[in-house]
């Protein structure tokens, strides 16, 4: 019997209606809040007037603003590409690795997700900094380089000048396909993981190499599983606030970092509303890209 | 002492395209997973044309075998030869063989044709000759005007017939089946039964089955290799599988079987008889067996080669001394019926509490109602019924 809930109201309204007061207050109500606040405007240092202008959002649409919201695009579409170009190997190797090594792998993959997204950002400062290990290695190639070519008789390279990979647009991109490479690994996996075998064998049986497997059935097939990997790196980098702000320079912050400052320091709450909602509404697209792509792909599998 | 009979019949199925050469050649091939042994030092060779099936229960390194044939795994030791060449270094996709899986693996996201034309398109053939090919390969399985199909469209048996046309497209030497009947239904399985076999005939290559399914091996096949735990049990045509089993293993695999556990008590050329505790009455043979005299031996009998007589209680009508010549005769009483509409089962128990299986044809359609529960009857066979197992 599906309906047996119809005949159960108050049952079925003890057990939905906390879940939905939690979403209302919590969660919808705070939303409209700031929903409202977009079409408010600041009368003083705590009271915002609800004039239903356009205002903040026209503001919000200026080159300067517009310019910062393309750019984080960019960086997380960059981020997102990268995260699959690195994670989609790591997914397959996973895939087809024995059971045992598959949860000591995965365990690989999620541990950085339990660890504190400030540590990790400050080891990669470690890592990244001129006085840090990436720069440490470096030297050490160029200086054994420098020696080999002093021995063979050829001019030294010269003193070695440290790399600078912290505080720039780099060191955003490298923070954020580190910390987003498990969003994008975990989906891929478990696509490739319910494959069927066989669809393989038989591509590599019918005179397929490897590679060709790969793209030419492996990749369509795992299609719904790349586009949630996609989504699901690219909404929380589009939104990143602690990475740009720790390893950015002054010209890679990106919108997380604007909305901060107009909520915190600008004390403008309105246009910073405008621009959460902003965010939000490019999500909302990203979000319904994917569905369509879902949709089609499930049309024809 | 003679050697155990072998059939002098025919071959089971004539085949007339089955050449002398060996397409096939295992040599010394073993195959271990860490401590598993799954194929054991298996010599066999597969001759051009045959239609192989090689039987097994689970488990026991026939799809292993298969898989070694295809280039999915690589003997751990001896050697495999493709048309006379070793393929220990050549990987799937460059081997002269193609394969049907067990789940078809048809490309869910390619439409019928584009399933078919895959294997050609890797190997460069031009685009004209593709489509015709292609067009040839899905008349062959009888899939003509599919072609613009979505796998998801087609049924399982239609799926099956796209993995067909996939596989033969490609003009291979050896067809790899594994499994092929397991999907489907009663019904279709016996019509692709004998589809497979025309088909065979129509392309005359070499097509090599895996199953556990010794019906469909003996439906089928030309010759079966029968499998146990990586072994070779036994190499022969489906009629001598079932007739003259090598060993209690096959006897029992393939078919029913009535075993009993006996001592060879005589042996001559042309007779033998073997003590059975558990029969109540030695066993006569009408050949010699291949046995020392005392040692433990097998009779294997099949169930539908002993035929049930009525016995009526402190009658005369029918004895063991009056049975005709070379006929074992022994008495017991029936105690389990299963009609079965074509033929009906029954389990016989013998004097000592020995149940025996018999199978006797419905020839008229009253016949199963001759016997009934707990009736006394005679159990005959022929003298040449019975396989003396060694092992």
């Amino acid at each position: 019997m599906e309906q047996t809930w119809k005949q159960a109201r108050a049952a079925f309204a003890a057990i939905s209606v906390p879940p939905l007061a939690w979403l209302l207050f919590f969660f919808l109500i705070p939303l409209a809040v700031i929903w409202a606040y977009t079409f408010g405007e600041n009368t003083g240092p705590t009271t915002i007037d609800f004039t239903g202008t356009f205002a903040n959002y026209a503001r919000a649409l200026g080159p300067l603003y517009l310019g910062i919201f393309v750019k984080s695009v960019v960086v997380a579409a960059i981020t997102t590409i990268l995260c699959l170009v690195v994670g989609f190997p790591v997914a397959l190797a996973i895939a087809f690795a024995s059971p045992k090594q598959k949860a000591w792998l995965l365990l690989l993959i999620m541990l950085p997700f339990w660890t504190n997204l400030l540590i990790r950002t400050f080891a990669l400062i470690a890592v990244l900094r001129e006085q840090g290990y990436v720069n440490f290695a470096l030297e050490w190639l160029w200086n054994n380089a420098s020696g080999f070519m002093t021995l063979i008789g050829l001019q030294p390279l010269g003193e070695f000048e440290p790399l600078t990979l912290l505080y720039n647009n780099f060191a955003v991109v490298v923070g954020l396909v580190y910390v987003h490479l498990p969003f994008m690994v975990l989906p891929l996996y478990s696509a490739l993981d319910r494959m069927d075998r066989s669809l393989m064998e038989a591509s590599l049986d019918l005179g397929a190499g490897h590679l060709k497997t790969i793209f030419l059935v492996v990749v369509p097939l795992a299609a719904p599983g790349i586009a949630s990997g996609i989504l699901i790196t690219f909404i929380p980098a589009l939104g990143s606030y602690l990475t740009p702000d720790l390893l950015g320079g002054t010209d890679s912050q990106m919108i997380a970092n604007v909305i901060e400052r107009q909520f915190k320091r600008a004390n403008d709450w309105p246009f910073g509303a405008a621009l959460s909602f902003l965010l939000m509404y490019l999500t909302f697209i990203a979000i319904a890209i994917q569905a369509l792509v879902q949709r089609r792909s499930d049309r024809r599998a | 002492m003679t050697d155990a009979p072998v059939s002098n019949a025919p071959a089971a199925k004539p085949a007339p395209h089955v050449k002398e050469n060996a397409i096939i050649s295992f040599q010394g091939v073993t195959k271990r997973f860490g401590k598993m042994v799954a194929v054991d030092n298996v010599n066999l060779d597969i001759r051009e044309g045959e239609f192989f099936a090689l039987l097994g229960p689970s488990g026991c390194g026939k799809t292993t075998l298969l898989r070694m044939l295809a280039g999915f795994e690589t003997p751990t030791e001896g050697k495999v030869f493709i048309d006379g060449k070793d393929v220990a270094d050549l990987p799937p996709n460059k081997r002269p063989v193609n394969m049907v899986f067990q789940s078809y693996a048809v490309f869910p996201h390619m439409k019928v044709t584009d399933n078919v034309a895959y294997g050609l398109k890797m190997d460069g053939v031009d685009a004209g000759e593709i489509k015709k090919r292609v067009e040839e390969a899905l008349e062959l399985v009888k899939l003509g005007g599919l072609g613009d199909r979505m796998p998801d469209q087609l049924s399982g048996g239609q799926r099956q017939r796209v993995a067909l046309a996939r596989a033969l497209v490609k003009r291979p030497r050896v067809l790899l089946l594994d499994e092929p009947l397991s999907a489907l239904d009663a019904k279709l399985r016996d019509q692709m039964r004998s589809e497979l076999t025309s088909l065979q005939e129509k392309v005359g290559i070499t097509f090599i089955m895996v199953t556990h399914d010794q019906d469909e091996a003996l439906a089928i096949a030309t010759r079966c290799a029968v499998m146990n735990r990586g072994l070779l049990a036994q190499v022969a045509t489906p009629a001598d599988l079932y007739e003259f089993p090598n060993s209690r293993f096959v006897a029992d695999f393939v078919g029913s079987v009535n075993m009993f556990e006996g001592v060879l008590e005589r042996d001559e050329p042309n007779e033998a008889q073997v003590r059975c505790a558990e029969l109540g009455a030695p066993v006569y043979l009408d050949h010699g067996v291949t046995g020392a005299r005392g040692s433990t031996v097998w009779v294997a009998l099949r169930p539908e080669k002993i035929e049930m007589h009525k016995r009526v209680e402190g009658s005369t009508a029918m004895k063991m001394e009056d049975a005709p010549q070379g006929t074992n005769v022994v008495p017991g009483i029936i105690r389990d019926i299963v009609y079965l509409g074509s033929e009906t089962n029954y389990e016989i128990e013998l004097e000592g509490g020995r149940r025996v299986k018999t199978f006797r044809s419905n020839l008229t359609r009253y016949d199963q109602e001759d016997f009934t529960w707990d009736e006394p009857v005679w159990l005959a066979w022929h003298a040449c019924s019975p396989a003396v197992l060694l092992s």
